[in-house]
């Protein structure tokens, strides 16, 4: 009975990264029509960035709020003088973000070497936690917490600020949002950044149990593709719930069928993209 | 212009054919690579730029293809053709059946479901050991036995004009199909499928022919490669495969056929020779996709070809 709960918890957890690291891929491309391959690189670039504050600092609040900046700028800069120049040249942004696939892990590899490195888990988080006689590890407990915080707040972000229904409006009609005195560039930009700094907050919270290492950056991308294929592009609710399913799916399927472990995300998501060609939750395109 | 197009043709040819006299086995390794290359991106461009579907999972028919030929070749058979018609065979298989699932989506989707389905053959590749020996690969692969002609493909120089061989006629083969009736109709599903399907055509049975059609050249550029290479491995099969040929056909320019061969040679050469002054390759590899989209956001060679047109036309 125990072995259910903890590796349900794992699941969730592991989810609740994969919906950090989602979301941002799905809003962007929902919201602006970008398709972003280099999404996994800044996850990666994010880690090791969280991880190199923390050496100094050994503070883990400051690991994960400097990642984030750093990445946040990084984003809005792309997006800004590079990804703008190739609206709805969607092979053309394939072949760009894809160019800063290899650049980000070439720079990353000359900067923090071949290595995998890990984060420590924050001391206040070691250990384990009892709940109703069951032991669950503290941290995954803490994972869990921010992933449901940060889907909350982009949900109230797209329902309930301005910005967000500033954002939505762009989306629909771009050229009445600008008639109408909405400034579209910025929020796009905006978004973009907010998407970045989700990646990277993703990777500094999963670096005490995945890392960075060369290579994370392509395994991420593909995690965060197929929470994508199944959740349904630009929808926050499919992230959501596809990043719980391919959590769990992975976790469970790591466990009881290790030598299966490939199939078990990729062959649900093969049945449901059959069945939902847009996913369960996504708009026809 | 076709006077012109078939001299260019056949002047590039012609030049292909005797470039290796001049050149160090080193070299004639390299250009079998490029022509390889060339029908493994020409063959993604039917796909991508012909019908408008964007394949990130191109490597699936190339690696199962270079598989089964290689594990036949291991395994007893020693008939170039048997094992070369296997491979095509099976690759066949996985493109009907993969055909099924990936045209009920487009754009983006396409792209993504494509990627996921060739993920899941790497990691069939990866995991079922006793075929495919996992990680490290079906290594020790002779070349071809020909059985009918003797030839000595263990020679680097023979072996670029077998390659050579395969390449002409697929480039051949390609470019018929995409002047045929059938290419014709194929980029008028691209432009518009609505109004194909309003004008009587089934839409679906001509991706689907291009998706199988597109399978089938690729699948005899893993041909190429295994023999050459004497190994395959999960790489093969892998996204990094499939985004390599995907990127080709963009940095070229997709719906030519002459694109994708630009994109396959540049980067094959480029790949070579940086690596042997630099570690820092992948680095510059990713500045110039950066650059070239950002100065001819349609590829490397659509801009040339209009300029040559106007030039000629003036």
């Amino acid at each position: 009975m125990n072995f259910w709960f903890v590796q349900t918890i794992n699941g969730i957890s592991y989810g609740m990264l994969l919906f950090l690291l989602a979301a941002g891929l799905s809003l962007v491309f929902g919201l602006m029509n970008i398709i972003n391959l280099a999404h996994g690189s800044y996850y990666m670039l994010g880690t090791y960035i969280g991880i190199t504050v923390y050496r100094y600092s050994k503070n883990f609040v400051l690991a994960v709020v400097g990642a984030a900046i750093a990445l946040a700028i990084l984003g809005v800069l792309m997006q800004r003088f590079i990804l703008r120049r190739l609206y709805g040249n969607h092979l053309g942004q394939v072949l760009l973000t894809f160019g800063f696939v290899f650049i980000i892990a070439d720079i990353s590899l000359l900067v923090w070497g071949g290595y995998a490195q890990n984060m420590p888990t924050p001391s206040l988080f070691r250990g384990a936690t009892t709940i109703g006689g069951i032991t669950f590890p503290t941290y995954r407990l803490l994972v869990i917490g921010v992933g449901l915080l940060v889907a909350l707040f982009l949900w109230w972000f797209q329902k309930g600020t301005k910005i967000g229904v500033a954002v939505r409006a762009a989306v629909d009609d771009e050229e009445m949002s600008q008639a109408i005195g909405l400034n579209v560039p910025l929020t796009t930009t905006a978004v973009f950044g907010i998407s970045t700094a989700l990646a990277a907050l993703g990777g500094v919270m999963g670096g005490p149990f995945i890392g960075a290492y060369p290579g994370v950056d392509v395994e991420a991308l593909l995690l965060a593709l197929v929470v994508v294929i199944i959740g349904g592009l630009g929808s926050l609710r499919g992230a959501f719930v596809g990043s719980i399913l391919v959590g769990l799916l992975d976790n469970f399927g790591k466990a009881l069928f290790p030598e299966l472990s490939l199939f078990t995300i990729f062959a649900p998501m093969a049945i449901i993209l059959a069945i939902r060609p847009n996913g369960l939750f996504g708009r026809a395109l | 212009m076709k006077p012109l197009k078939a001299a260019t043709t056949l002047v590039f040819f012609v030049l292909l054919a005797i470039l290796p006299i001049f050149l160090s086995s080193y070299y004639v390794g390299l250009m079998i690579l490029m022509l390889i290359f060339g029908i493994f991106a020409m063959s993604l461009d039917i796909l991508m730029g012909y019908g408008g579907l964007p394949s990130l999972g191109h490597a699936a028919c190339f690696g199962v293809a270079a598989y089964t030929s290689g594990f036949l070749a291991l395994n007893g058979v020693h008939n170039f053709w048997l094992e070369a018609t296997a491979g095509l065979i099976l690759s066949l298989v996985v493109g009907v059946i993969f055909g099924f699932l990936v045209l009920r989506t487009r754009g983006v989707y396409f792209l993504m479901i494509t990627l996921a389905l060739s993920q899941v053959l790497w990691g069939i590749a990866f995991k079922w050991t006793s075929v495919t020996h996992g990680d490290d690969g079906l290594s020790g692969i002779p070349r071809p036995d020909l059985v009918v002609i003797q030839l000595d493909l263990s020679n680097t120089t023979v072996y670029y004009y077998f390659a050579l061989f395969f390449f002409i006629i697929a480039m051949v083969a390609m470019w018929l199909v995409v002047q045929s009736p059938f290419g014709l109709t194929l980029k008028g599903v691209r432009d518009s499928e609505t109004r194909m399907r309003t004008l009587g055509y089934n839409a679906w049975i001509y991706k689907y022919v291009a998706f199988l059609i597109a399978g089938f050249f690729a699948s005899v550029a893993g041909i190429l490669s295994v023999y050459y290479h004497g190994y395959v491995g999960p790489g093969d099969l892998h996204i990094i495969t499939s985004a390599k040929v995907l990127l080709m056909v963009i940095l070229g320019g997709a719906g030519t056929l002459i694109g994708p061969i630009v994109g396959a040679f540049g980067i094959v050469l480029f790949e070579n020779f940086i690596s042997g002054y630099t570690e820092r390759w992948l680095l510059l590899l990713g500045l110039i996709y950066v650059l070239v989209i950002i100065f001819a956001p349609r590829g490397i060679y659509p801009p040339i070809k209009e300029r040559i047109y106007k030039w000629l036309t003036s």
